[in-house]
C-alpha cells in the first residue's frame, strides 16, 4: 500500500515537472546569458513567447548601429519549420505563393502563404537548404496547417524554433566582421544566398539576408552551439563596432526598408477576428509573390477571382508626409475630410531624412485615387493634443536603397 | 478514345440518374462503373446458390417522384406500388406485434384505442412537419455566397409553408426540430413497442441513438420520402433492389448514355483548375467538358483528384466528414420460411422490426460509442422470397436484415467480432422467430468493413457521410462542394454523400444533373 502510495507521488512529480513550462512566463532563448549582460534598460517585450530586448541601451544609438556599425540581433524566437523529403518542393508550391521550383538550393526567397479564401495567413522566408530540405520562417505559427496540407505528400515537417538559435548581423562592418571571425568564403555569398560553415565541431547556416535593407547576414546555429558563435562574432567585432540591438532599433530599420510586419502592418486570417480585417496578398503589397501561372496553390481560385472581378478593397501604400512628426496610428482623409485608411508604421527616417510611415488604404484611394491625401496627426504635449492636418504623399517602397545591401563582393568597412 | 460531352463516374443509382437526365438533354454521356454491375449499394445479387437478395438496400421507400417522371421509369419496368404498400410490424417477444398499415401507420394493428388515436395524431403531425422540409430534399442547399431569384424564392416558399402552419404549430416545428425522438415520443405515446419501431426509424442508418440530440431529423427524413404518391410508404420491390436500377438503367440507355463496367477510375485528370477528364486502370485516358462523381465525397476528393489541386482548408474539410457506418446487413438462405409468431401474411410479406421499446433500441446503440457491437442487437427484416419465389429455389426463403449497431471501427476488429455478432444476430432472431436457426442453409453477414470493401462506401456508410444536423444542406458533404458543383471548376458531385443524402432516391443525381445543365456544364 506505502508502496503504490510513493509510486504515485513519483508519478504525480514527474507529471508536475512536466508541466513546469508555465511558471516561466517568458522564456530565455540560448543567447539570454549574452543578452541579459549587455542589457542596461530593462526594457523586454514579448516575442512569440520569448523574452526579447526592446532595446538594450539607447534605441538611438542601436539604430545607427545598424546603419553605420554592426548590429547583432537575436532573432530565436522566430518561428522556424523543418520541411524535407521527396515532395518538400510540390507540398511549398502548393502551401505559399511563389513558385518554390524557381528557388534554387542554397537559395532563400521571402514569400507569404493563405487560406482558401485567399487571406494572407502569414509572410515569412524560405531557405532552401537542399534539393529536399527547406526551413521557412515565420512570425506565427503554422504546425496545425502545415500538416493538413501535407496530406497527399510525402514530406516531414517539423518545428525547429527552439533547437535552432538564430543571430541577424546587420550593417556595413557585418561582412568584415564574419571574415575576421574565419568564415571563409562568406564574401561569395550574394543577397538570398545560403551556405554552411564549420563552427566547434558543428556547422552554422549563414545566408545573406536580413530584415534591415542594409547589407547584412543571418546565422542558423544549433542552440547548443550558440553562445560561442555568438562569442565568435562579438570577439571579432570588437574593433567594427558590434552593438546588441533590440526590435526598437530594428523596426525603425525595416521601416525604412519598406518591410511589412505580420499583425503590425496587416492582421493575419487566423488573428483577425473581424470579418473586414483579413487580407489578401494584392492589398497588402505582396501581389507580385503570386503566380497564378505555377499551378494550384492555396487560395488559388479566390485571388484569380478576386482579381477578375475587380474585388480588391484595400491597398497597403508608403507615405511620405510633410513636417518631422511620426504620424503613428494617423487616419488618412482625403480631401480633408472623407476617411481612407489608417497608417500602421511612421517614423521620422535618420537615413532618408524624409517622415516617413506605411498605410492601409481602402481602395480606390491609394489606387487609382492617389492626390490630395492628408494624415491627421494627434501629438500628445503636455496633456493635451497636438492636432496637426499634414499633406501625404504617396512614394514607392523601399524608402532608402543602399547600394552596399547588394554589393559584390561585399564592402569592406 | 471516343469524346463525351460528360463522364460520370460510379454507376450506383444516382449515377444512373444524373447521366440520364443529362443525357436527355442532349449530353453525349459515358458512365463509368467500377464492378462488373451497375446500381451499386441497390443491386439485387445471389449469395447462396439459387438464394438472390438486394445488397443493402432492400426496401423502396424514397424514390423520388420527380425522377420516376422525368426518367418515365414506369414504362421502363418499375413495379408501380399496390395498395397502400407493405406493413411494418413491430414485433415483441412475448406479447402480440403491433402493425403498422398503409402508408406509414395509416391503420393501426395491436394497440389500444386511446394508443392508436394518440399515433394518428403524432403521424399527421410528423407528415406535417416533414412536408415543410420534403420540397427541400429536390433542391440544391441554400447558396450563402448569394442565390438566383429562382432559389430565394423556392426558399421563400419554404417559410411561407412554416407560416402557414398557423402560430402554434410553427412553434411546435421549431421547438421539436432539433429534438432527440425519444423526449418526443414519450411526449405523445404510451406503447413501448410503437415507439421502439419510430426510435427505430428515426435511428436507421446512422450513429445515433434515440436519446442522442437531433435524432428526430432521421424520422423526418424518413418521412419526407413517398412511394406511388404516398408520403411515407413502402414496398420490397420484386426480383430485389436491382429491379428498381434495372428499371433507371434502361432509361439511361434509352436516353443514349454509354455504360461501361469494370472501368475503374483511378484519377480526374486535372488542368489549370479544371477537371479534363479520367484515367483509368489500365491506363486508358477519357476526356470530356464535364466530369461528374456518384462516388464516394472522400474518395472522389482525396483520391482522384488528390490533394494537390485543392486547398488545404478544403482538403481539412472532406477528411472531416463522418462517415463510419454502424449497421450492417444480413442475409439468411432458409429452408422454408420462418415464422414469426402473430404476424400474418401481410406482415411476414413486409417490414419486420425486432426493437421492442426505445430503451432497447438505446442500449443497443450504448456499445457502439466504444467501438463495440450490440449484444442484443435491433434489426429491420424482409422476405423479399415470400412475394417474389424467384429469388429462392422451390420451398426456401431469403431473409434480408438491416442490423444495427454495427461500429465500423469495431474495437476487437471485425476479423474476430463478425462470428460472434453474427451468433448475437441470429440469437436475437431466435427469440422472435424460434425455430429460425435450425433452417439456416446458409449466412452472409456483411460488416460495414465488408460493404466498404465489396461496394466502394468507406467507412461502409450507405449515406456516405452521417446523415446529421452537421452534414446537411449547405454542409453536405462540405461546404464549398454543397451545390453539386465543386472547388474544381468541370467538376460535380451527384452521389448520396451530397444533399439530400442516402436511401434509394435518386435525388442527389436529379439534382446535380440540373444544376449542371443550369450552369452549362
Amino acid at each position: 500500500m506505502a508502496k503504490a502510495a510513493k509510486k504515485t507521488d513519483a508519478a504525480l512529480a514527474a507529471r508536475l515537472k512536466r508541466q513546469d513550462h508555465f511558471r516561466t512566463l517568458r522564456l530565455g532563448t540560448p543567447f539570454q546569458p549574452r543578452i541579459d549582460a549587455l542589457m542596461q534598460v530593462s526594457d523586454w517585450y514579448d516575442w512569440a513567447g520569448y523574452r526579447a530586448p526592446h532595446s538594450l541601451y539607447d534605441e538611438e544609438l542601436e539604430y545607427f548601429a545598424i546603419r553605420s556599425q554592426a548590429a547583432l540581433f537575436d532573432i530565436s524566437p522566430m518561428v522556424k519549420y523543418r520541411i524535407e523529403g521527396k515532395d518538400s518542393e510540390a507540398f511549398l508550391n502548393r502551401v505559399t505563393l511563389r513558385d518554390v521550383r524557381k528557388l534554387k538550393p542554397g537559395r532563400v526567397h521571402y514569400t507569404a502563404w493563405c487560406d482558401d479564401e485567399g487571406h494572407v495567413l502569414d509572410d515569412g522566408t524560405l531557405f532552401r537548404l537542399s534539393a529536399q530540405t527547406f526551413r521557412l520562417c515565420s512570425q506565427e505559427r503554422h504546425l496545425p496547417w502545415l500538416l493538413d496540407s501535407a496530406i497527399g505528400y510525402e514530406v516531414a515537417i517539423a518545428e525547429e524554433t527552439e533547437e535552432i538559435a538564430g543571430l541577424a548581423l546587420q550593417g556595413p562592418t557585418s561582412f568584415a566582421i564574419l571574415r575576421e571571425a574565419g568564415f571563409a568564403g562568406v564574401e561569395k555569398l550574394k543577397v538570398f544566398d545560403i551556405a554552411e560553415f564549420r563552427h566547434e565541431g558543428g556547422e552554422v547556416t549563414i545566408s545573406r539576408t536580413g530584415f534591415t535593407g542594409d547589407l547584412g547576414y543571418e546565422l542558423f546555429v544549433p542552440a547548443k552551439l550558440a553562445l560561442s558563435l555568438w562569442d565568435r562574432v562579438w570577439k571579432a567585432g570588437e574593433v567594427r563596432g558590434i552593438r546588441a540591438i533590440g526590435y526598437a532599433a530594428l523596426n525603425r530599420a525595416r521601416l525604412e526598408a519598406g518591410l511589412i510586419v505580420a499583425n503590425a502592418d496587416f492582421s493575419t486570417a487566423e488573428h483577425a477576428l473581424r470579418a473586414d480585417r483579413v487580407r489578401m496578398p494584392d492589398e497588402i503589397g505582396l501581389g507580385f509573390m503570386v503566380d497564378l501561372e505555377k499551378g494550384h496553390f492555396n487560395g488559388h481560385n479566390a485571388i484569380a477571382k478576386a482579381r477578375a472581378k475587380g474585388t480588391m478593397r484595400h491597398v497597403l501604400v508608403g507615405l511620405e508626409i510633410e513636417g518631422n512628426i511620426p504620424a503613428e496610428q494617423a487616419i488618412v482623409y482625403h480631401r480633408k475630410t472623407r476617411e481612407v485608411g489608417l497608417v500602421s508604421a511612421a517614423i521620422w527616417s535618420p537615413t532618408a531624412k524624409r517622415n516617413i510611415a506605411l498605410a492601409s488604404l481602402s481602395r480606390p484611394y491609394g489606387d487609382t485615387v492617389t492626390d490630395n491625401l492628408w494624415v491627421e496627426i494627434y501629438a500628445m504635449r503636455e496633456l493635451k493634443y497636438e492636432r496637426m492636418m499634414k499633406r501625404a504623399k504617396i512614394v514607392p517602397r523601399p524608402f532608402i536603397k543602399l547600394a552596399r545591401r547588394t554589393a559584390n563582393p561585399p564592402g569592406d568597412f | 478514345m471516343t469524346s463525351s460531352d460528360a463522364i460520370v463516374i460510379g454507376g450506383g443509382h444516382n449515377g444512373l440518374v444524373c447521366a440520364a437526365l443529362l443525357a436527355r438533354s442532349g449530353r453525349k454521356v459515358t458512365l463509368l462503373e467500377a464492378a462488373s454491375e451497375t446500381g451499386g449499394a441497390a443491386r439485387s445479387e445471389e449469395f447462396a446458390p439459387g438464394f438472390r437478395v438486394s445488397s443493402v438496400a432492400h426496401v423502396l421507400n424514397r424514390l423520388h417522384p420527380e425522377v420516376v417522371a422525368a426518367l418515365d421509369l414506369e414504362k421502363h419496368g418499375l413495379q408501380a406500388l399496390t395498395g397502400g404498400g407493405v406493413p411494418s410490424t413491430a414485433l415483441s417477444e412475448k406479447g402480440e406485434p403491433l402493425t403498422m398499415r398503409g402508408a406509414y401507420g395509416e391503420v393501426l394493428v395491436g394497440a389500444s384505442v386511446a394508443e392508436q388515436a394518440a399515433c394518428q395524431e403524432l403521424r399527421a403531425q410528423l407528415f406535417r412537419y416533414a412536408g415543410i422540409l420534403k420540397p427541400m430534399l429536390s433542391r440544391r442547399p441554400p447558396d450563402l455566397n448569394g442565390m438566383a431569384l429562382g432559389e430565394t424564392l423556392a426558399l421563400g416558399q419554404v417559410a411561407l409553408a412554416l407560416k402557414r402552419l398557423g402560430k402554434e404549430d410553427m412553434r411546435d416545428f421549431l421547438r421539436v426540430i432539433l429534438m432527440n425522438v425519444a423526449d418526443l415520443l414519450d411526449e405523445q405515446l404510451e406503447d413501448d413497442r410503437l415507439k421502439g419501431l419510430l426510435a427505430f426509424d428515426a435511428t436507421l442508418g446512422s450513429h445515433l441513438g434515440p436519446r442522442s440530440p437531433t435524432s428526430l431529423l432521421g424520422l423526418y427524413y424518413r418521412l419526407a420520402g413517398e412511394t406511388g404518391g404516398m408520403s411515407g410508404a413502402q414496398m420490397v420491390p420484386k426480383g430485389g433492389m436491382g429491379s428498381v436500377v434495372a428499371a433507371i438503367q434502361s432509361a439511361a440507355r434509352a436516353a443514349g448514355v454509354a455504360i461501361r463496367t469494370d472501368a475503374v477510375v483511378e484519377k480526374i485528370m486535372v488542368e489549370k483548375g479544371r477537371a479534363v477528364g479520367v484515367v483509368l486502370a489500365g491506363g486508358e485516358a477519357l476526356r470530356a467538358a464535364t466530369i461528374v462523381s456518384g462516388v464516394n465525397p472522400a474518395t472522389t476528393f482525396l483520391d482522384l483528384v488528390g490533394p494537390r489541386d485543392l486547398d488545404t482548408g478544403f482538403v481539412r474539410k472532406v477528411s472531416h466528414i463522418r462517415m463510419k457506418g454502424d449497421a450492417a446487413k444480413l442475409h439468411l438462405a432458409l429452408d422454408r420460411p420462418p415464422e414469426f409468431p402473430g404476424v400474418d401474411a401481410a406482415g411476414h410479406r413486409g417490414r419486420l422490426v425486432i426493437a421492442p421499446s426505445t430503451n432497447h433500441v438505446e442500449r443497443a446503440f450504448n456499445p457502439s460509442k466504444y467501438g463495440e457491437f450490440s449484444p442484443e442487437p435491433v434489426m429491420e427484416i424482409t422476405l423479399p422470397s415470400l412475394a417474389d419465389p424467384s429469388l429462392a429455389p422451390d420451398g426456401g426463403c431469403v431473409l434480408s436484415a438491416v442490423v444495427q449497431y454495427a461500429p465500423y471501427a469495431l474495437k476487437e476488429g471485425w476479423t474476430k467480432g463478425k462470428p460472434k455478432f453474427q451468433k448475437a444476430i441470429l440469437a436475437q432472431l431466435e427469440k422472435f422467430a424460434p425455430g429460425i436457426g435450425k433452417s439456416v442453409r446458409h449466412a452472409e453477414l456483411l460488416t460495414p468493413a465488408d460493404i466498404e470493401s465489396r461496394y466502394r462506401m468507406p467507412g461502409g456508410h450507405w449515406h456516405h457521410g452521417e446523415l446529421q444536423a452537421d452534414q446537411m444542406l449547405m454542409s453536405r458533404p462540405v461546404f464549398g462542394a454543397d451545390g453539386y458543383d465543386t472547388p474544381v471548376a468541370g467538376l460535380y458531385l451527384c452521389g448520396a454523400g451530397s444533399h439530400p443524402g442516402g436511401g434509394v432516391s435518386g435525388a442527389p443525381g436529379m439534382n446535380a444533373a440540373r444544376r449542371i445543365i443550369a450552369m452549362k456544364g
